[in-house]
């Protein structure tokens, strides 16, 4: 009997629901202790642009369902992230982790999509309002999805990092465009496997791997992304991001705990970061104040 | 000029052929102070369509008006070639446009199907010329083209071209109802021999509309008869070409087809509405390095 020959995946990147290679054709190699792992695509500028189109048009199938069913799908990427978990926690290892933490990372990527599963039709309950005002008007708050929201994943962890960055702006009802970590990028490759059979409509999660410092002054200065989520704690690139970002007026929110194992990370207010508030002046018969306008 | 025409004199087309050039053509790739220049041509290039039941006085006003100011924050933009309306619409868009070097195209002709009486036809066509229409854009009969009727198609162009008067006359093929490409050259033939100013591929309303394949087969019975009389018809590729990476390989197709000479809007025509935009928004990340958004562009 001849000695099996192991057939090595091909990690290639997630844009439009598709998994295309960059268009520029480069990859580096990643390596563990000298050990070479994969060839990660090495994406560019233009694949940014690509998968900005892809979330725009994505917008609108993402934003307009309902928040209950939105819940179901981030629900649904839990149960096939728990079908996968030993490739996951495989994968971590090899990209050097003990066991035990790469269990317990993946315990806490499906808990925390659980966590903002859960999120999805509350944020409204939670956050929007009925205003008082002096004038017969009945007045409403709500929160609405702001749009395409780029997103640097945190360089450190691998499945949990990019979970865990791409959750509030998903749970709002934004398309996201992530910049995978460049040390840890393979669980990144197999999550956008998990989505493509998670009922995410395509182009909802797009997934880049590569130089993210390449990447980031074009995601950051495209006048089509609404708000940079970054998730790294490099001052030169933070600064990066604030000059770009300038054009369109971008929302830059900044994560404030490098832990990502702790639970600092599940808060709706990370939801209310990507979101915008909608005010409603509604004309009703009563003045307000002469009694229940509502 | 007194040419004989007939039907069977057209070639029959190369398929294989066709589609390897259109590979090449789509294999190419131009850069910085050319693709700016190209970029700018094929805007200069476009008819401006507005060709909706829906459409009402204002919307041709609103058309008109992103006509003459297709983006102001971009010094030196040139203007689109024209606008294209339906007939009773077209003395809104004269009286808009007065002043500019937008023309005002008209479709005619029982547009789209082309389903009426020769009669009709010329009459639709008046109204449109009296109205003011520098151009006519008028739709063959393709089921007289499919029953090998080509002596009615040949004739009821000549008709209308007659019709035309001044105003210079496109016909539209409607190639994604004529099936191969062989019809396609025939028809194209047929439009040219009997007076056409410009051969048109679609309607807009039938899929597909243009393709690189089909407008390469149009511009060479183009080259054919000018090589024959030295006579210029023009090309209107229409429907479908919604960005300017599609736009820039039409206009190397047509440089490397028919010459420099064809590459200005008296020879060349996008027929298109969303093209404009994305041309724009090419213009502007050419100037400032930066991918844009449809949110800071008009709509037609």
């Amino acid at each position: 009997m001849t000695k099996r020959i192991d057939v090595l995946k091909t990690y290639k990147i997630f844009i439009d629901g598709k998994f295309p290679r960059t268009e520029s054709g480069r990859y580096y190699t990643l390596s563990n202790n000298g050990k070479g792992i994969a060839n990660i695509c090495l994406s560019s500028r233009k694949d940014v642009r690509n998968a900005v189109v892809a979330s725009r048009k994505a917008f609108g199938s993402w934003s307009g369902r309902s928040a209950y069913n939105r819940a179901q799908v981030l629900y649904r990427i839990a149960e096939m992230i728990e079908g996968r978990r030993d490739q996951f926690v495989a994968e971590i290892i090899s990209m050097g982790g003990s066991k035990n933490a790469a269990e317990n990372e993946v315990n806490n990527s499906i808990d925390r999509l659980i966590y903002y599963a859960g999120w999805c039709d509350k944020i409204n309950q939670v956050f929007g309002a009925v205003n008082p005002v002096a004038s017969s008007h009945f007045n409403f708050s709500l929160l609405e999805p702001m749009g395409v929201v780029g997103i640097i994943a945190p360089a450190d962890y691998s499945l949990l990092g990019i979970v865990s960055a791409m959750l509030p702006a998903l749970a709002a009802g934004n398309p996201v465009v992530v910049l995978a970590s460049e040390q840890k990028p393979l669980c990144s490759v197999t999550l956008a496997e998990v989505l493509a059979t998670s009922d995410v409509p395509s182009g909802v999660v797009n997934i880049l791997t590569g130089n993210t410092s390449e990447l980031i002054p074009h995601l950051s200065a495209h006048m089509d992304v609404n708000a940079i989520f970054y998730c790294k704690n490099n001052p030169k690139e933070i600064n990066q991001i604030q000059l770009a970002a300038v054009d369109n007026l971008k929302r830059i929110v900044l994560s404030k705990n490098s832990d990502w194992n702790n639970s600092a990370h599940e808060t709706p207010y990370y939801i209310s970061d990507f979101m915008e508030t909608k005010t409603t002046w509604h004309p009703i018969e009563q003045i307000a104040g002469s009694g229940s306008g509502y | 000029m007194n040419l004989s025409f007939n039907t069977l004199d057209s070639p029959s087309v190369d398929k294989v052929g066709i589609e390897d050039r259109i590979a090449r053509v789509k294999a190419r790739s131009i850069k910085k102070e050319a693709k700016i220049k190209g970029l700018k041509l094929a805007l200069n290039m476009i008819d401006l369509t507005t060709l909706e039941g829906i459409d009402t006085e204002n919307k041709v006003k609103q058309m008109c008006y992103k006509a003459r100011h297709l983006h102001d924050v971009y010094a030196d933009l040139p203007s689109v070639a024209a606008v294209c309306v339906y007939p009773n619409f077209v003395k809104t868009a004269v009286n808009e446009l007065k002043g500019s070097a937008v023309k005002v195209a008209s479709v005619a002709t029982a547009f789209p199907s082309g389903h009426s009486s020769l009669n009709i036809k010329l009459e639709d066509t008046k109204i449109a010329v009296d109205s003011g229409a520098d151009e006519v854009d008028m739709v063959i009969s393709r089921g007289r083209f499919h029953k090998g009727d080509y002596g009615y198609v040949f004739d009821e162009i000549a008709a209308v071209k007659a019709a035309c008067g001044k105003a210079r006359l496109k016909v539209i093929l409607e190639t994604g109802e004529l099936g191969n490409y062989d019809k396609v050259r025939k028809a194209s033939d047929i439009a040219i021999y009997a007076g056409a100013d410009f051969i048109k591929t679609s309607t807009g309303k039938i899929q597909p509309a243009a393709t690189l394949p089909v407008t390469l087969v149009m511009l060479e019975a183009i080259k054919d008869y000018y090589y024959k009389t030295g006579k210029m018809i023009g090309m209107k590729p229409a429907g479908g070409i919604s960005n300017a990476k599609l736009a820039l390989h039409y206009l190397i197709m047509v440089k490397e087809t028919l010459g420099n000479k064809w590459l200005t809007n008296k020879w060349f025509r996008f027929g298109a509405s969303s093209l404009a935009n994305d041309l724009l928004m090419q213009l502007m990340k050419q100037k400032t390095g930066v991918y844009q958004s449809t949110d800071y562009f008009s709509k037609d």
